[in-house]
C-alpha cells in the first residue's frame, strides 16, 4: 500500500497536470495489474464501500485514548475529516510499537479490510488498534479512509484517462468509453481495459457512452458564426440520462453512471418498444402526460430517491424521457455522424415507435423540440421564454458536430437563464469541511416576515472568493451571539444578494419556501439589513417568476 | 470570563494589567509602562511610554518599535522591583529574546507565558519551567491533533526537498521573525554552508540573530543578486505575504513550500495553495501545553488565544484544575492587526474556541 500512499502524496504535491499524469502513469506501470486495478477504481471513485462507519472508528480511537467526545468534535471541526482527525490523534493512543506492516493494496481491499468489517466489538477494536500500531505514519490516514469508504482524491477523471492512454497507447475517448458503467477492480478487468482495440473483447451490453457536455455560452464566439449552423433546444431542468436497449434488456444510466432502472419502472416498460441496439441521450423529467411542461425538479427528486416507487408516487409524479440525441442505432455507433444526421434518425425512430410510447398522450418518451432561430438577435427573446415552459435556458449544438467525449468547448453551448435574486441577511454560519475546514463557509440567510422578524430562507455555500471568505470568517468570529454545537448565530448585519434557479412551496421550511440551487451572487456592503427583502417579495417571485426585477430594487 | 477585579493581574481594555507594578503585559494600545514577552507585532506594539523586555530581544524591539524607545533590557532570571511588584523574565523558547513574565506581589505569584514552545530550537534560549500560583497560558495550538516532530527532522525534510530541485528555485515561505532564522539555524546544524537568499523582510531580522551568536549559513538579500543570475537550485526564504505577490515574478517555475504549524492539517495545506507544507511551529503543541501547566504547579489557570475554551475545559473536566478561558478579548486580536508573520495571525487556521 506504500506505493499507493506515495502516489496520493505525489498527486497532492504535484504542481501541474503534466506532473500528475506522469505520476499516475508511472504508478500504473510499476504496481502491476492487481494493485493498478484497485488504484484506478479508487481514484475514479468507483469503489467507495463503507466497511466500518466513521463513528465506530472514532469510538475505537476515543476508547483507547481516553479523550472526551467533545474534544474530538473540536478536533474534527478543525480538520474537517474524520479519518484524518483520527490519524492525527493516533500518537495520543500510545500504542505499543509493532513490526511494520506492508501489504499490497489489493490484499487490503479484497481481504484485510472486509475481514476487519466482519469482526465484532472488542475483537474489531483490537484488530484496528494492532493495524494502527503497525502502519507507517502516512498510511494510517489512507487506511482510515478506505475502511470508512470516504476515499476521494482531487484527480479529474480526464487525468486518469490521460495516464491510461500514456500507458496503453489507446485513444483517451476509447478509454473513457471502456470505463463507463462501472469498473470491476480485477487484474482481468485491468488487462481488458488496456487491451489493443483489434483484440478487444466484446463490450458488456450495459455499457453507456461517455456523455458529451456543454460549456457556458461565449456570446462573442457564437455571434461570429452562422445561426443556421446551430440546433437550438430548451435546456430542461431534469437530470441527464442515457437509455440503452440492447439484447432484449434495458439500461437507464444517470450522468453519475448509476443504473437507475429500478426507480423508473414506467420507462423500462416504454423502452421495450425501442428497436434492438438503440441508445438515446436525453433528460429525465417528471412530466404528466396531459401537462404542457415538466413538473419541476422537486417531484423528480422524490422519484430519484425511491428505489421501488409505489403506485401512488408513480401516479402523482410520472416520469418522462425527453430524447435529444441518438447515439446508437441497430447496434451501430452513430457518434461520429454529424448532429444533423443523428437528429434526423432520432426523429424517424420516434415517429415509427408504437403509438402508445411516443404520443404525448402516453408521454413517456418525448422528443425535445428544435426551436426556430432566424438570427442571433432573436436568441435573447427565446431564452426569456424558457421559464414559461419550465426549462432553465437554452442549448445550442453545432449541427455538423460529432458527439464528443466530455466537454469540448465550442460545439455544445448552454445558455442558462439569469438566476432569480433576493437580498437576504446572514443569520448563521457553520465551518465547512475539506479545503474549507475550520473556515465559516456554510451560511444560512434570512428574509423579513410581516412582523419584522428574520426567518431562515436559504443556505448557501458558494459564490464568495477566497479573500471574501477569509474576511467574512473573521467577521463571524467577532460577531457571534450564540453557539449551537458547530453552528454560530451572528449579529444580523451583513446583507448578501442570493441567486437561485427557482422557488417552490414547502411545508418543511419555516419560510414556507424551498429554494433551488441558491448561491451568493454579491456581498452587499452597501445595504443595511433593514433594506433586505421580505418574504412577500419571495412569494411574488413564486407566483410570477417574471416579476424578478422589482423585487431586488425596492 | 474576566479576571477577578481585585487580582494581581487584571484585564483592562488595554490588555493584561498589574496594578502593583502599574504595568501592562503586551498591551494592545499605548500605555505608560509595557512589559513585553517578545517582539512579534501582536505582542509588541508601538507608542507606549516605557518598555521592559529581555535584553536579548532589545535589537529586534528597537528595530520594530523605534530606536529611540525607552526600553529597559533585563537578563533572563534577573528579578527586578517595579512599583510594588517583583518582576522577572524567563526563557519561553518561542523566538530570540522571548520570555515568560513572572510577577509577584502580596505573597502571590503569577506567570504570563506569552508565546512559547517546548521543542529544541538552535536559534533561541530553551524554555525553562517556572512555578507560579496562577498561570496565564496561550493555546494557539490547543488541540490534541497538534503534535510536533523535532525541528531537526522537519529541517532535514526541507533540505531534501530543496536538494531534489536542481533545475528550479526553491521558495520557502516562513514567518520573517523567528521561523526563518530557526530554519536557517537548523540547516546550518545539518551542515549547510552554502548561501541562502532572503526576501527583504527576512533580511531585516538577520542582524540581531547574528549579533546574538546564533550559528547560521551565509545569507544574502535577493535584491543584491545581479539581475539575470540563475536561481536554479537556490533556496530563497520569504514571508508568506510574498506568496503570489509581484515579488514572485522574479522566479522561473519555482517550487514552493510553507512552513507553519497549521500545515499539520491537510485541509489547511490545500487551502493555502502551496505545493508543500511542512508542519513546524514556534508554539507549544498539545502535549507541550499540558506539560507546561503541570510544570507550573499553578492552582488556577487562565487560557488565552486559539482554542482557549477547549484547553480550559479539558484542564477543568479531565484534570481537575481550576481553569478558565480569557476568551473573546484575545480572539481576533491577532487577526485584527493582520500581521502575517505571526503564526496566530493566520485566520484560516485559527482554531475555534470550542464546539
Amino acid at each position: 500500500m506504500q506505493a499507493f500512499a506515495d502516489l496520493i502524496q505525489q498527486l497532492e504535491r504535484a504542481a501541474g497536470t503534466r506532473a500528475r499524469v506522469a505520476a499516475l502513469a508511472n504508478h500504473l506501470e510499476v504496481v502491476g495489474p492487481a494493485d493498478g486495478a484497485w488504484a484506478l477504481a479508487l481514484l475514479l471513485g468507483k469503489r467507495r464501500r463503507r466497511l466500518i462507519t466513521g463513528r465506530r472508528l472514532r469510538e475505537i480511537c476515543l476508547e483507547r485514548s481516553g479523550l472526551p467526545e467533545w474534544l474530538f468534535a473540536s478536533c474534527h471541526a478543525q480538520v474537517g475529516d474524520s479519518a484524518e482527525t483520527i490519524a492525527l490523534l493516533l500518537p495520543q493512543l500510545a500504542l505499543p510499537p509493532a513490526p511494520p506492516l506492508e501489504l499490497p493494496l489489493a490484499e487490503w481491499m479484497e481481504s484485510r479490510l472486509p475481514a476487519l468489517a466482519a469482526l465484532e466489538a472488542e475483537a474489531q477494536a483490537d484488530a484496528v488498534l494492532a493495524i494502527w500500531a503497525a502502519l507507517p505514519e502516512g498510511q494510517c490516514f489512507l487506511f482510515n479512509k478506505l475502511l470508512t469508504g470516504g476515499f476521494r482524491v482531487g484527480v479529474a477523471a480526464g487525468l486518469v484517462t490521460r495516464a491510461l492512454a500514456a500507458v496503453s497507447g489507446l485513444e483517451e475517448a476509447e478509454l473513457a468509453h471502456r470505463l463507463m458503467g462501472g469498473f470491476d477492480p480485477s487484474p482481468e478487468a485491468m488487462q481488458a481495459l488496456l487491451a489493443p482495440v483489434e483484440d478487444g473483447a466484446a463490450a458488456p451490453i450495459s455499457r453507456p457512452y461517455p456523455f458529451c457536455l456543454a460549456s457556458p455560452l461565449e456570446a462573442e464566439r457564437l455571434a461570429a458564426t452562422d445561426p443556421a449552423g446551430w440546433q437550438v433546444e430548451w435546456k430542461w431542468d431534469g437530470i441527464r440520462a442515457q437509455l440503452i436497449r440492447r439484447g432484449g434488456q434495458t439500461f437507464l444510466w444517470s450522468r453519475g453512471e448509476e443504473l437507475i432502472n429500478a426507480s423508473f419502472p414506467e420507462l423500462e416498460g416504454m423502452a421495450k418498444g425501442l428497436p434492438a441496439g438503440t441508445v438515446l441521450d436525453g433528460e429525465l423529467t417528471v412530466w404528466p402526460a396531459e401537462a404542457s411542461q415538466p413538473a419541476g425538479f422537486g417531484p423528480l427528486q422524490r422519484r430519484l430517491g425511491r428505489q421501488k416507487p409505489g403506485a401512488a408516487l408513480l401516479r402523482k409524479c410520472p416520469a418522462a424521457f425527453v430524447a435529444y440525441d441518438l447515439l446508437e442505432q441497430g447496434g451501430r455507433d452513430l457518434r461520429p455522424e454529424p448532429l444533423s444526421q443523428r437528429r434526423a434518425a432520432l426523429e424517424t425512430l420516434v415517429r415509427r415507435l408504437p403509438a402508445a410510447a411516443s404520443t404525448p398522450a402516453a408521454g413517456l418518451l418525448r422528443l425535445s423540440p428544435v426551436l426556430p432561430l432566424g438570427c442571433w438577435d432573436d436568441l435573447e427573446a427565446l431564452r426569456q421564454q424558457a421559464r414559461l415552459v419550465g426549462a432553465e435556458g437554452l442549448m445550442l449544438k453545432a449541427l455538423d458536430s460529432a458527439y464528443g467525449v466530455g466537454r469540448r468547448r465550442g460545439l455544445w453551448w448552454k445558455h442558462k437563464l439569469e438566476p432569480m435574486e433576493l437580498d437576504a441577511v446572514l443569520l448563521y454560519a457553520q465551518a465547512g469541511s475539506g479545503r474549507r475546514a475550520n473556515l465559516y463557509t456554510d451560511y444560512t440567510f434570512g428574509l423579513w416576515d410581516g412582523d419584522g422578524r428574520l426567518v431562515t430562507f436559504a443556505k448557501a455555500y458558494s459564490g464568495l472568493d477566497d479573500s471574501e471568505i477569509n474576511e467574512l470568517d473573521r467577521w463571524i468570529r467577532r460577531h457571534t451571539t450564540e453557539r449551537f454545537g458547530p453552528v454560530r448565530a451572528v449579529e444580523p448585519l451583513q446583507v448578501f444578494t442570493l441567486g437561485f434557479e427557482g422557488l417552490q412551496r414547502s411545508s418543511r421550511h419555516r419560510s414556507g419556501l424551498a429554494v433551488r440551487f441558491p448561491r451568493i451572487l454579491r456581498w452587499r456592503r452597501d445595504r443595511t439589513p433593514e433594506s433586505a427583502d421580505n418574504l412577500s417579495n419571495a412569494q411574488a417571485l413564486l407566483e410570477d417568476p417574471g416579476a424578478q426585477r422589482s423585487a431586488g430594487q425596492r | 470570563m474576566v479576571l477577578p477585579g481585585d487580582g494581581l493581574i487584571q484585564l483592562t481594555p488595554e490588555g493584561l494589567y498589574c496594578p502593583a507594578a502599574k504595568a501592562w503585559i503586551d498591551p494592545w494600545r499605548p500605555v505608560s509602562r509595557a512589559l513585553i514577552t517578545h517582539g512579534h507585532a501582536d505582542h509588541a506594539r508601538p507608542g507606549s511610554g516605557a518598555y521592559w523586555a529581555v535584553a536579548a530581544g532589545e535589537g529586534v524591539l528597537r528595530q520594530r518599535l523605534g530606536a529611540g524607545i525607552d526600553l529597559k533590557g533585563v537578563d533572563y532570571g534577573e528579578e527586578r522591583r517595579i512599583g510594588e511588584a517583583l518582576v522577572s523574565f524567563h526563557p519561553a523558547g518561542h523566538v530570540l529574546g522571548s520570555a515568560q513574565i513572572r510577577i509577584s506581589a502580596g505573597g502571590e505569584t503569577w506567570l504570563i507565558s506569552g508565546d512559547y514552545k517546548r521543542d529544541a530550537d538552535p536559534s533561541c534560549a530553551p524554555f525553562e519551567p517556572v512555578a507560579a500560583d496562577v498561570l496565564i497560558t496561550e493555546a494557539t495550538f490547543g488541540l490534541p491533533i497538534y503534535r510536533w516532530r523535532p525541528g531537526r527532522q522537519v529541517a532535514a525534510e526541507i533540505l531534501a526537498w530543496w536538494r531534489a530541485a536542481t533545475q528550479h528555485p526553491s521558495l520557502l515561505f516562513a514567518y520573517a521573525f523567528g521561523k526563518a532564522q530557526r530554519l536557517l539555524a537548523e540547516l546550518a546544524a545539518l551542515g549547510v554552508e552554502e548561501e541562502v537568499l532572503l526576501h527583504g523582510a527576512v533580511q531585516a531580522l538577520m542582524a540581531p540573530y547574528r549579533r546574538a551568536g546564533v550559528v547560521l549559513p551565509p545569507t544574502r538579500p535577493l535584491s543584491e543578486l545581479p539581475r539575470g543570475e540563475s536561481l536554479a537550485g537556490r533556496l530563497v526564504i520569504a514571508p508568506p505575504s510574498a506568496h503570489r505577490s509581484a515579488w514572485m515574478k522574479r522566479f522561473n517555475a519555482p517550487q514552493t513550500a510553507f512552513v507553519s504549524g497549521w500545515m499539520a492539517v491537510r485541509g489547511a495545506r490545500r487551502r493555502r495553495g502551496f505545493e508543500r507544507g511542512f508542519a513546524l511551529s514556534d508554539h507549544a503543541d498539545w502535549d507541550g501545553l499540558l506539560r507546561t501547566v503541570r510544570d507550573s504547579g499553578a492552582r488556577q489557570v487562565y487560557v488565552t488565544h486559539g482554542n482557549s475554551d477547549g484547553l480550559a475545559r479539558f484542564l477543568r473536566e479531565e484534570q481537575g484544575l481550576a481553569a478558565e478561558p480569557l476568551g473573546r478579548a484575545f480572539e481576533g486580536q491577532r487577526s485584527e492587526e493582520g500581521d502575517v508573520e505571526v503564526e496566530g495571525a493566520m485566520p484560516p487556521g485559527r482554531p475555534i474556541e470550542s464546539v
